[in-house]
């Protein structure tokens, strides 16, 4: 087949493209994702039962707020990564922020507690499971990003998985925020942190291989 | 100075060139197919001299190149943003295509090519063709009759959605799927070929 053939033949009958198709793709996937999430949360381990309570205190505020503040930066560069060229921009820079400042506060509080204080305020009563357990409920969103980025190009497919595994990641531990009781600074800037970058490895390894095209 | 004016000349031509293409596009993701036409016709043009200044080693790939990133600029048009500029798209996708042939051929000391250079897709255009050595109408053979045959009416023959549905007995939604995944799958193939 000549090239000149090959034109002709793509641009023949070729059908108009829905310029918010990419949005509307991501926003589903978020969504499905999301319920699915809460569905795996609310089956597996359930709210946490002082949720009235906790909802008046800061620190659970702040909780929901420092994996929301990392999804947002990294859904957004997951989009950028999904289209071949986009430049990422400065949106880099907001995604170590929240952890900073949690990190910052956490130090806080141990700087401020007895020495025999500090180790249960960064083992918490669960550690072992927060981690595997916010890695666990953040799938279902892991899953719906994997297929929203399938259909675009990423150039970088490693990093696009990466990207879209920390956005889930983050959107999940929201979520799991709901169950969780720990409330310590120190905890939530180790185990947090560390659910959500199992995800992360997964989409960069995953996808290395999974988003090409 | 004589120099600096060339290289002014040169930045305006690929403008009004960028300024063109971007055009065309957007009037053929609307479903222009003339205007699109035209617009992968210059393209194919641009990434034949771009291929070609970086294949000077493997001249008998570049056709074959050039084809296989005309069909993905094509199954990815949904992934261009309007607010884009039209050079780094394409450049994106014809280095990722250019990387992935290194790669099928185990030249990773050609990954050392300063591939990074530029972004002047559209510095040169090239069109005089040679003939591709992979002969797309014979992977189009290999497809499935759902995805095969709904290419070949409304593709190559050019008959309508609706004229297809009656030729095949397919349903039109189910001629336009399968002219969607069929490009899809002929992109694919060609991979698989390439290794």
């Amino acid at each position: 087949m000549k090239t000149d053939d090959l034109i002709a033949m793509l641009a023949s009958g070729v059908s108009p493209v829905d310029a918010h198709a990419t949005r509307k793709r991501f926003q589903s996937a978020l969504t499905w994702g999301v319920l699915g999430a809460l569905g795996v949360m609310l089956s597996g381990y359930g709210v946490r039962q002082d949720l009235a309570q906790a909802a008046a205190l800061p620190t659970f505020w702040v909780k929901l707020a420092f994996p929301l503040a990392i999804a947002i930066p990294a859904m957004l560069l997951t989009l950028r990564l999904s289209r071949p060229g986009m430049p990422l921009g400065k949106a880099w820079m907001a995604l170590p922020l929240p952890w900073l400042v949690i990190a910052v506060m956490a130090i806080a509080t141990l700087t401020n507690s007895s020495p025999d204080e500090r180790v249960p305020l960064v083992m918490g009563s669960n550690w072992l499971s927060c981690a595997f357990n916010i890695a666990w409920v953040s799938a279902p969103v892991l899953l719906g990003m994997f297929w929203a980025i399938k259909g675009m190009a990423p150039t970088r497919p490693a990093l696009a998985g990466a990207c879209g595994g920390l956005a889930s990641a983050a959107a999940g531990a929201v979520v799991y925020a709901l169950h969780c009781p720990e409330m310590q600074m120190p905890f939530l800037a180790v185990w947090y942190m560390l659910g959500m970058l199992i995800p992360t490895a997964v989409g960069a390894v995953v996808g290395a291989k999974l988003l090409r095209w | 100075m004589e120099r600096n004016q060339t290289q002014k000349d040169g930045v305006h031509r690929m403008q009004a060139e960028e300024d063109r293409l971007r055009t065309l596009l957007l009037q053929g993701l609307t479903g222009d197919a003339k205007a699109y036409q035209a617009c992968l016709h210059g393209l194919g043009a641009h990434l034949r001299g771009f291929f070609k200044r970086r294949l000077a080693s493997l001249p008998s790939e570049v056709e074959d190149l050039v084809q296989e990133t005309l069909l993905a600029l094509h199954n990815q048009r949904h992934t261009y943003h309007s607010d884009q500029p039209l050079t780094a798209w394409v450049h994106a996708i014809a280095r990722y295509k250019l990387v992935d042939l290194f790669r099928a051929r185990g030249r990773r000391d050609a990954l050392n090519d300063p591939l990074d250079d530029d972004l002047q897709v559209f510095a040169s255009s090239d069109t005089d063709a040679s003939d591709a050595r992979r002969d797309l109408s014979r992977l189009l053979e290999q497809l499935p009759d759902h995805q095969r045959l709904p290419i070949v009416h409304m593709k190559l023959e050019g008959l309508s959605v609706i004229e297809t549905a009656q030729a095949t007995g397919m349903s039109e939604s189910a001629v336009k799927v399968g002219v969607h995944r069929g490009l899809k799958a002929l992109a694919v193939l060609i991979g698989i070929q390439t290794v």
